[in-house]
Protein backbone atom coordinates (compact mmCIF):
# COMPACT_ATOMS: atom_id res chain seq x y z
CA UNK A 1 0.00 0.00 0.00
CA UNK A 2 1.46 3.27 -1.07
CA UNK A 3 -1.64 5.24 -0.27
CA UNK A 4 -0.67 8.24 1.79
CA UNK A 5 -2.61 8.97 4.89
CA UNK A 6 -2.43 12.03 7.10
CA UNK A 7 -0.07 11.69 10.05
CA UNK A 8 -2.81 12.42 12.55
CA UNK A 9 -6.39 12.04 11.50
CA UNK A 10 -9.58 12.55 13.43
CA UNK A 11 -12.66 11.20 11.67
CA UNK A 12 -16.15 12.21 12.70
CA UNK A 13 -15.31 12.66 16.36
CA UNK A 14 -18.41 12.90 18.45
CA UNK A 15 -18.71 12.92 22.21
CA UNK A 16 -21.60 13.32 24.57
CA UNK A 17 -21.90 13.41 28.32
CA UNK A 18 -25.47 12.22 28.69
CA UNK A 19 -27.53 14.72 26.74
CA UNK A 20 -24.74 17.26 26.47
CA UNK A 21 -22.93 16.96 23.16
CA UNK A 22 -19.45 18.39 23.62
CA UNK A 23 -17.98 17.35 20.26
CA UNK A 24 -20.18 17.34 17.17
CA UNK A 25 -18.76 15.42 14.26
CA UNK A 26 -15.27 16.85 14.07
CA UNK A 27 -12.87 15.75 11.35
CA UNK A 28 -9.40 17.10 10.94
CA UNK A 29 -5.95 16.01 10.01
CA UNK A 30 -2.43 17.09 10.85
CA UNK A 31 0.62 16.44 8.73
CA UNK A 32 3.94 15.27 10.09
CA UNK A 33 5.90 18.18 11.50
CA UNK A 34 2.91 20.48 11.51
CA UNK A 35 2.08 22.64 14.49
CA UNK A 36 -1.59 23.22 15.02
CA UNK A 37 -3.19 25.49 17.59
CA UNK A 38 -6.73 24.91 18.78
CA UNK A 39 -8.33 28.05 20.13
CA UNK A 40 -11.82 28.89 21.28
CA UNK A 41 -13.89 29.92 24.28
CA UNK A 42 -13.94 27.73 27.37
CA UNK A 43 -16.46 24.96 27.02
CA UNK A 44 -15.93 24.83 23.26
CA UNK A 45 -14.65 21.24 23.50
CA UNK A 46 -11.04 21.95 22.56
CA UNK A 47 -9.52 20.21 25.58
CA UNK A 48 -11.93 17.31 25.17
CA UNK A 49 -10.84 16.92 21.56
CA UNK A 50 -7.18 17.00 22.55
CA UNK A 51 -7.78 14.43 25.30
CA UNK A 52 -9.60 12.22 22.81
CA UNK A 53 -6.47 11.97 20.68
CA UNK A 54 -4.72 9.77 23.26
CA UNK A 55 -8.05 8.34 24.42
CA UNK A 56 -7.84 9.95 27.86
CA UNK A 57 -11.43 11.09 27.23
CA UNK A 58 -12.76 8.39 24.92
CA UNK A 59 -14.97 9.49 22.05
CA UNK A 60 -18.59 8.40 21.90
CA UNK A 61 -18.07 7.71 18.20
CA UNK A 62 -15.45 8.48 15.60
CA UNK A 63 -11.88 7.45 14.98
CA UNK A 64 -8.45 8.76 15.81
CA UNK A 65 -5.51 7.64 13.69
CA UNK A 66 -1.81 8.21 14.24
CA UNK A 67 0.71 7.31 11.56
CA UNK A 68 -1.48 4.67 9.98
CA UNK A 69 -2.67 3.08 13.23
CA UNK A 70 -6.03 3.59 14.84
CA UNK A 71 -5.58 4.85 18.40
CA UNK A 72 -9.08 4.18 19.72
CA UNK A 73 -9.45 0.75 18.16
CA UNK A 74 -12.27 -1.29 19.59
CA UNK A 75 -10.72 -4.36 21.20
CA UNK A 76 -11.48 -6.64 24.15
CA UNK A 77 -10.49 -5.00 27.41
CA UNK A 78 -7.11 -6.63 27.96
CA UNK A 79 -5.96 -6.31 24.35
CA UNK A 80 -7.15 -2.72 24.29
CA UNK A 81 -5.08 -1.97 27.41
CA UNK A 82 -1.92 -3.21 25.72
CA UNK A 83 -2.74 -1.42 22.49
CA UNK A 84 -3.51 1.94 24.06
CA UNK A 85 -0.43 1.79 26.28
CA UNK A 86 1.70 1.31 23.20
CA UNK A 87 -0.07 4.11 21.35
CA UNK A 88 0.30 6.46 24.29
CA UNK A 89 4.02 5.88 24.39
CA UNK A 90 4.10 7.62 21.02
CA UNK A 91 1.93 10.54 22.09
CA UNK A 92 3.41 12.91 24.64
CA UNK A 93 1.07 15.08 26.65
CA UNK A 94 1.63 18.22 28.68
CA UNK A 95 -1.02 19.37 31.14
CA UNK A 96 -2.13 22.73 32.43
CA UNK A 97 -1.29 21.72 35.99
CA UNK A 98 1.99 19.95 35.09
CA UNK A 99 1.08 16.76 36.97
CA UNK A 100 4.67 16.04 37.88
CA UNK A 101 5.02 13.16 40.30
CA UNK A 102 5.69 14.89 43.63
CA UNK A 103 7.23 11.85 45.31
CA UNK A 104 9.93 11.54 42.66
CA UNK A 105 12.89 13.75 41.83
CA UNK A 106 13.11 15.58 38.53
CA UNK A 107 15.42 12.84 37.26
CA UNK A 108 13.03 10.09 38.36
CA UNK A 109 10.07 11.90 36.83
CA UNK A 110 11.84 11.81 33.49
CA UNK A 111 13.21 8.27 33.70
CA UNK A 112 10.34 6.37 35.30
CA UNK A 113 8.37 5.59 32.16
CA UNK A 114 11.36 4.79 29.90
CA UNK A 115 12.81 2.52 32.58
CA UNK A 116 9.54 0.66 33.08
CA UNK A 117 8.43 0.46 29.48
CA UNK A 118 11.62 0.39 27.47
CA UNK A 119 13.68 -1.58 29.98
CA UNK A 120 16.69 0.68 29.67
CA UNK A 121 19.53 0.40 32.17
CA UNK A 122 20.10 2.90 34.98
CA UNK A 123 23.06 4.29 33.09
CA UNK A 124 21.08 4.80 29.88
CA UNK A 125 18.27 6.30 31.92
CA UNK A 126 20.60 8.80 33.53
CA UNK A 127 22.00 9.79 30.15
CA UNK A 128 18.47 10.16 28.82
CA UNK A 129 17.41 12.32 31.77
CA UNK A 130 20.45 14.54 31.36
CA UNK A 131 19.86 14.91 27.64
CA UNK A 132 16.17 15.73 27.96
CA UNK A 133 16.60 18.07 30.90
CA UNK A 134 19.44 19.88 29.18
CA UNK A 135 17.15 20.33 26.21
CA UNK A 136 14.61 22.24 28.34
CA UNK A 137 17.29 24.03 30.38
CA UNK A 138 16.59 22.15 33.60
CA UNK A 139 19.73 20.08 33.97
CA UNK A 140 20.83 21.96 37.07
CA UNK A 141 17.71 20.92 38.91
CA UNK A 142 17.98 17.24 38.08
CA UNK A 143 18.01 16.10 41.71
CA UNK A 144 15.39 18.53 42.99
CA UNK A 145 11.86 17.56 43.88
CA UNK A 146 8.97 19.18 41.97
CA UNK A 147 7.91 21.09 45.09
CA UNK A 148 11.23 22.96 44.94
CA UNK A 149 10.59 24.31 41.44
CA UNK A 150 8.67 27.28 40.07
CA UNK A 151 5.66 26.72 37.81
CA UNK A 152 7.64 27.41 34.65
CA UNK A 153 10.38 25.04 35.73
CA UNK A 154 7.82 22.36 36.55
CA UNK A 155 6.30 22.67 33.12
CA UNK A 156 9.67 22.43 31.44
CA UNK A 157 10.37 19.24 33.39
CA UNK A 158 6.95 17.92 32.37
CA UNK A 159 7.86 18.54 28.74
CA UNK A 160 11.17 16.72 29.22
CA UNK A 161 9.32 13.84 30.85
CA UNK A 162 7.03 13.52 27.83
CA UNK A 163 9.92 13.83 25.37
CA UNK A 164 11.89 11.11 27.12
CA UNK A 165 9.47 8.57 25.64
CA UNK A 166 10.51 9.86 22.17
CA UNK A 167 6.93 10.54 21.08
CA UNK A 168 5.90 11.15 17.48
CA UNK A 169 3.31 13.67 18.51
CA UNK A 170 3.06 16.13 21.37
CA UNK A 171 -0.21 17.39 22.83
CA UNK A 172 -0.25 20.56 24.92
CA UNK A 173 -3.35 21.20 26.99
CA UNK A 174 -3.14 24.87 27.98
CA UNK A 175 0.43 24.37 29.05
CA UNK A 176 0.94 27.98 30.12
CA UNK A 177 -2.50 28.84 31.50
CA UNK A 178 -1.63 28.08 35.11
CA UNK A 179 1.62 30.04 35.05
CA UNK A 180 2.40 33.47 36.41
CA UNK A 181 2.78 35.83 33.44
CA UNK A 182 6.52 36.23 33.89
CA UNK A 183 7.02 32.45 33.69
CA UNK A 184 5.09 31.92 30.45
CA UNK A 185 7.97 32.91 28.20
CA UNK A 186 10.40 30.21 29.35
CA UNK A 187 7.84 27.53 28.51
CA UNK A 188 6.98 29.14 25.19
CA UNK A 189 10.66 29.17 24.31
CA UNK A 190 10.91 25.44 24.88
CA UNK A 191 7.85 24.89 22.69
CA UNK A 192 9.33 27.08 19.98
CA UNK A 193 12.51 25.04 20.12
CA UNK A 194 10.46 21.86 19.59
CA UNK A 195 8.74 23.54 16.66
CA UNK A 196 12.11 24.29 15.10
CA UNK A 197 12.99 20.62 15.50
CA UNK A 198 9.85 19.76 13.52
CA UNK A 199 8.03 17.98 16.30
CA UNK A 200 4.40 17.47 15.37
CA UNK A 201 2.37 19.38 17.94
CA UNK A 202 -1.25 20.04 18.70
CA UNK A 203 -1.59 22.91 21.10
CA UNK A 204 -4.71 24.00 22.94
CA UNK A 205 -3.99 27.55 23.99
CA UNK A 206 -5.37 30.92 25.01
CA UNK A 207 -2.29 32.73 23.84
CA UNK A 208 -3.03 34.15 20.43
CA UNK A 209 0.37 35.78 19.99
CA UNK A 210 2.12 32.51 20.60
CA UNK A 211 -0.24 30.65 18.29
CA UNK A 212 0.31 33.26 15.60
CA UNK A 213 4.08 33.12 15.82
CA UNK A 214 4.61 29.38 16.09
CA UNK A 215 1.75 27.53 14.47
CA UNK A 216 1.23 26.50 10.88
CA UNK A 217 -2.47 26.29 11.33
CA UNK A 218 -5.10 27.58 13.70
CA UNK A 219 -8.37 25.84 14.44
CA UNK A 220 -11.13 27.86 16.04
CA UNK A 221 -13.68 25.77 17.90
CA UNK A 222 -16.97 26.79 19.44
CA UNK A 223 -19.76 24.70 20.94
CA UNK A 224 -18.24 21.41 19.88
CA UNK A 225 -17.65 22.40 16.27
CA UNK A 226 -14.72 23.53 14.19
CA UNK A 227 -15.94 26.95 13.12
CA UNK A 228 -12.93 28.08 11.17
CA UNK A 229 -9.47 26.90 10.35
CA UNK A 230 -6.54 28.10 8.35
CA UNK A 231 -3.09 29.63 8.55
CA UNK A 232 -2.75 32.02 11.52
CA UNK A 233 -2.38 35.14 9.37
CA UNK A 234 -5.79 34.42 7.87
CA UNK A 235 -7.66 33.29 10.98
CA UNK A 236 -6.29 36.09 13.13
CA UNK A 237 -6.27 38.93 10.60
CA UNK A 238 -9.23 38.11 8.40
CA UNK A 239 -11.57 35.70 10.13
CA UNK A 240 -14.50 34.84 7.87
CA UNK A 241 -16.88 33.60 10.53
CA UNK A 242 -18.70 35.95 12.84
CA UNK A 243 -18.15 33.74 15.89
CA UNK A 244 -14.41 33.84 15.29
CA UNK A 245 -14.49 37.62 14.96
CA UNK A 246 -16.44 38.01 18.20
CA UNK A 247 -14.11 35.65 20.06
CA UNK A 248 -10.96 37.36 18.82
CA UNK A 249 -12.31 40.82 19.58
CA UNK A 250 -13.20 39.82 23.13
CA UNK A 251 -9.85 38.20 23.55
CA UNK A 252 -7.98 41.28 22.37
CA UNK A 253 -9.94 43.46 24.74
CA UNK A 254 -9.16 41.02 27.54
CA UNK A 255 -5.46 41.20 26.74
CA UNK A 256 -5.48 44.98 26.98
CA UNK B 1 -4.65 4.39 96.88
CA UNK B 2 -3.08 1.10 97.87
CA UNK B 3 0.35 1.44 96.28
CA UNK B 4 1.65 -1.66 97.95
CA UNK B 5 -1.09 -3.73 96.33
CA UNK B 6 -0.33 -2.25 92.92
CA UNK B 7 3.35 -3.11 93.31
CA UNK B 8 2.39 -6.63 94.28
CA UNK B 9 0.07 -7.35 91.35
CA UNK B 10 1.68 -5.37 88.55
CA UNK B 11 3.84 -8.23 87.21
CA UNK B 12 0.62 -10.13 86.48
CA UNK B 13 -0.77 -7.07 84.77
CA UNK B 14 2.35 -6.76 82.66
CA UNK B 15 1.83 -10.30 81.47
CA UNK B 16 -1.79 -9.48 80.63
CA UNK B 17 -0.68 -6.30 78.88
CA UNK B 18 1.52 -8.46 76.68
CA UNK B 19 -1.58 -10.40 75.63
CA UNK B 20 -3.21 -7.07 74.78
CA UNK B 21 -0.17 -6.17 72.68
CA UNK B 22 -0.35 -9.51 70.89
CA UNK B 23 -4.04 -9.01 70.21
CA UNK B 24 -3.38 -5.48 68.96
CA UNK B 25 -0.60 -6.55 66.62
CA UNK B 26 -2.48 -9.52 65.19
CA UNK B 27 -5.76 -7.66 64.73
CA UNK B 28 -3.91 -4.74 63.14
CA UNK B 29 -2.15 -7.03 60.68
CA UNK B 30 -5.40 -8.80 59.84
CA UNK B 31 -7.15 -5.44 59.64
CA UNK B 32 -4.55 -4.06 57.22
CA UNK B 33 -4.93 -7.11 55.00
CA UNK B 34 -8.74 -6.86 55.07
CA UNK B 35 -8.48 -3.11 54.54
CA UNK B 36 -6.26 -3.48 51.49
CA UNK B 37 -8.53 -6.14 50.00
CA UNK B 38 -11.62 -4.13 50.91
CA UNK B 39 -10.23 -0.95 49.35
CA UNK B 40 -9.25 -2.86 46.21
CA UNK B 41 -12.78 -4.27 46.05
CA UNK B 42 -14.37 -0.86 46.59
CA UNK B 43 -12.31 0.55 43.70
CA UNK B 44 -12.71 -2.42 41.38
CA UNK B 45 -13.96 -1.95 37.86
CA UNK B 46 -16.47 -4.75 38.40
CA UNK B 47 -19.76 -3.67 39.95
CA UNK B 48 -20.29 -6.95 41.79
CA UNK B 49 -16.88 -6.71 43.46
CA UNK B 50 -17.55 -3.10 44.41
CA UNK B 51 -20.86 -4.20 45.92
CA UNK B 52 -19.18 -6.93 47.98
CA UNK B 53 -16.66 -4.40 49.30
CA UNK B 54 -19.40 -1.95 50.20
CA UNK B 55 -21.43 -4.70 51.89
CA UNK B 56 -18.44 -5.73 54.00
CA UNK B 57 -17.90 -2.17 55.15
CA UNK B 58 -21.52 -1.47 55.95
CA UNK B 59 -22.07 -4.72 57.86
CA UNK B 60 -18.95 -4.42 60.01
CA UNK B 61 -19.27 -0.70 60.64
CA UNK B 62 -23.01 -0.90 61.10
CA UNK B 63 -23.09 -3.38 63.97
CA UNK B 64 -21.42 -3.30 67.41
CA UNK B 65 -18.05 -5.04 67.51
CA UNK B 66 -19.25 -6.78 70.65
CA UNK B 67 -22.16 -8.36 68.77
CA UNK B 68 -19.75 -9.46 66.03
CA UNK B 69 -17.54 -11.12 68.66
CA UNK B 70 -20.48 -12.82 70.37
CA UNK B 71 -21.85 -14.01 67.08
CA UNK B 72 -18.53 -15.54 66.11
CA UNK B 73 -17.58 -17.02 69.49
CA UNK B 74 -20.95 -18.10 70.92
CA UNK B 75 -22.92 -18.44 67.69
CA UNK B 76 -20.09 -19.92 65.63
CA UNK B 77 -20.27 -23.49 67.02
CA UNK B 78 -23.92 -23.64 66.03
CA UNK B 79 -22.93 -23.33 62.38
CA UNK B 80 -19.79 -25.40 62.71
CA UNK B 81 -17.20 -22.70 63.44
CA UNK B 82 -15.35 -23.73 66.57
CA UNK B 83 -12.71 -21.22 67.64
CA UNK B 84 -10.92 -20.71 70.92
CA UNK B 85 -11.52 -17.35 72.53
CA UNK B 86 -8.21 -15.82 71.46
CA UNK B 87 -8.65 -16.78 67.81
CA UNK B 88 -12.24 -15.61 67.77
CA UNK B 89 -11.08 -12.32 69.28
CA UNK B 90 -8.37 -11.79 66.67
CA UNK B 91 -10.59 -12.72 63.74
CA UNK B 92 -13.61 -10.79 64.97
CA UNK B 93 -11.76 -7.60 65.81
CA UNK B 94 -9.51 -7.89 62.74
CA UNK B 95 -12.50 -8.07 60.41
CA UNK B 96 -14.11 -5.20 62.27
CA UNK B 97 -11.14 -2.82 62.08
CA UNK B 98 -10.54 -3.97 58.50
CA UNK B 99 -13.84 -2.35 57.53
CA UNK B 100 -12.67 0.98 58.96
CA UNK B 101 -9.26 0.58 57.34
CA UNK B 102 -10.96 -0.15 54.01
CA UNK B 103 -12.49 3.30 54.10
CA UNK B 104 -9.26 4.92 55.29
CA UNK B 105 -7.27 3.39 52.45
CA UNK B 106 -9.91 4.03 49.82
CA UNK B 107 -10.17 7.63 50.97
CA UNK B 108 -6.41 8.12 50.70
CA UNK B 109 -6.29 6.55 47.24
CA UNK B 110 -9.09 8.61 45.79
CA UNK B 111 -7.73 11.82 47.24
CA UNK B 112 -4.56 11.53 45.16
CA UNK B 113 -5.02 14.09 42.38
CA UNK B 114 -6.61 12.55 39.31
CA UNK B 115 -4.01 14.23 37.11
CA UNK B 116 -1.34 11.97 38.62
CA UNK B 117 -2.85 8.80 37.23
CA UNK B 118 -3.61 10.58 33.97
CA UNK B 119 -0.03 11.73 33.55
CA UNK B 120 1.20 8.20 34.19
CA UNK B 121 -1.28 6.71 31.74
CA UNK B 122 -0.38 9.20 29.01
CA UNK B 123 3.25 8.11 29.31
CA UNK B 124 2.06 4.61 28.45
CA UNK B 125 2.01 3.01 31.90
CA UNK B 126 -0.63 0.34 32.43
CA UNK B 127 -3.30 0.77 35.06
CA UNK B 128 -1.39 -1.48 37.43
CA UNK B 129 1.94 0.29 36.83
CA UNK B 130 0.43 3.70 37.27
CA UNK B 131 -1.24 2.62 40.50
CA UNK B 132 1.90 1.01 41.89
CA UNK B 133 4.42 3.64 40.85
CA UNK B 134 2.45 6.86 41.04
CA UNK B 135 -0.83 6.67 42.92
CA UNK B 136 -0.03 4.26 45.74
CA UNK B 137 3.18 5.93 46.97
CA UNK B 138 1.27 9.19 47.28
CA UNK B 139 -1.74 7.51 48.89
CA UNK B 140 0.57 5.87 51.45
CA UNK B 141 1.62 9.26 52.71
CA UNK B 142 -1.97 10.26 53.10
CA UNK B 143 -3.08 7.10 54.87
CA UNK B 144 -0.50 6.64 57.61
CA UNK B 145 -1.98 9.11 60.07
CA UNK B 146 -5.62 8.06 59.65
CA UNK B 147 -4.55 4.42 59.87
CA UNK B 148 -2.85 5.41 63.12
CA UNK B 149 -6.22 6.63 64.37
CA UNK B 150 -7.76 3.26 63.39
CA UNK B 151 -4.99 1.41 65.23
CA UNK B 152 -5.43 3.59 68.30
CA UNK B 153 -9.14 2.71 68.37
CA UNK B 154 -8.27 -0.92 67.80
CA UNK B 155 -5.91 -1.15 70.77
CA UNK B 156 -8.62 0.17 73.07
CA UNK B 157 -11.10 -2.09 71.30
CA UNK B 158 -9.18 -5.19 72.40
CA UNK B 159 -10.76 -4.67 75.81
CA UNK B 160 -13.94 -6.09 74.28
CA UNK B 161 -12.51 -9.59 74.10
CA UNK B 162 -12.60 -9.69 77.89
CA UNK B 163 -16.31 -10.37 77.32
CA UNK B 164 -15.45 -13.69 75.68
CA UNK B 165 -12.99 -14.41 78.50
CA UNK B 166 -9.67 -13.79 76.79
CA UNK B 167 -7.30 -13.10 79.65
CA UNK B 168 -6.02 -9.73 78.52
CA UNK B 169 -5.61 -6.51 80.46
CA UNK B 170 -9.24 -5.64 81.13
CA UNK B 171 -10.18 -9.22 82.01
CA UNK B 172 -7.21 -9.43 84.37
CA UNK B 173 -8.21 -6.21 86.10
CA UNK B 174 -11.71 -7.58 86.64
CA UNK B 175 -10.35 -10.85 87.95
CA UNK B 176 -8.11 -9.12 90.50
CA UNK B 177 -11.00 -6.95 91.62
CA UNK B 178 -12.82 -10.18 92.47
CA UNK B 179 -10.08 -11.20 94.89
CA UNK B 180 -8.92 -7.80 96.21
CA UNK B 181 -12.13 -5.67 96.18
CA UNK B 182 -10.02 -2.71 95.00
CA UNK B 183 -11.54 -1.64 91.66
CA UNK B 184 -9.88 1.79 91.69
CA UNK B 185 -6.34 0.43 91.92
CA UNK B 186 -6.95 -2.36 89.44
CA UNK B 187 -8.59 -0.24 86.75
CA UNK B 188 -6.08 2.55 87.35
CA UNK B 189 -3.21 0.15 86.74
CA UNK B 190 -4.89 -1.27 83.62
CA UNK B 191 -5.52 2.27 82.34
CA UNK B 192 -1.87 3.24 82.81
CA UNK B 193 -0.76 0.21 80.82
CA UNK B 194 -3.20 0.97 77.97
CA UNK B 195 -1.91 4.52 77.92
CA UNK B 196 1.67 3.25 77.67
CA UNK B 197 0.85 0.94 74.75
CA UNK B 198 -1.02 3.67 72.92
CA UNK B 199 1.63 6.30 73.50
CA UNK B 200 4.37 4.07 72.15
CA UNK B 201 2.26 3.13 69.13
CA UNK B 202 1.42 6.78 68.50
CA UNK B 203 5.12 7.65 68.50
CA UNK B 204 5.75 4.84 66.04
CA UNK B 205 3.04 6.09 63.69
CA UNK B 206 4.36 9.66 63.89
CA UNK B 207 7.84 8.41 63.09
CA UNK B 208 6.62 6.47 60.05
CA UNK B 209 4.64 9.49 58.91
CA UNK B 210 7.72 11.72 59.13
CA UNK B 211 9.80 9.19 57.23
CA UNK B 212 7.46 8.88 54.26
CA UNK B 213 7.12 12.64 54.11
CA UNK B 214 10.87 13.09 53.87
CA UNK B 215 11.19 10.65 50.99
Amino acid sequence: MTQTHPFVEIRHAQKSYGKLEVLKDISLSVERGQIVAIIGPSGSGKSTLLRAINDLDPLTSGEVWLDGLQVNKSLPHRQYENHINEMRQQIGMVFQHFNLFPHLTVRENVTMAPKLLKKISDKEADALAEEQLDHVGMLERIDYYPSQLSGGQKQRVAIARALAMKPKLMLFDEATSALDPELVEEVNLVMKKLAEEHMTMIIVTHEMDFAASVCDRVIFMDKGLVVEEGPPELVFKNPTQERTQVFLRKHLEGAK
Amino acid sequence: MDVELILKVYPYFLKAAWITVELSVLTTVLGLICGALGAAARLSRFAIVRFLGAAYVSVFRGTPALIQLFLLYFGGPQIGIQLDAFCAGVIGLGLNIGAYMTETMRGAIISVDEGQGEAARTLGLSRAQSFRKVVLPQAMRLMIRPLGVNINAQIKGTALVSAISVVELTYTAQRYIGSTYKPFEMFFLAGILYLAIITITGKGVAYLDRRVRLQ
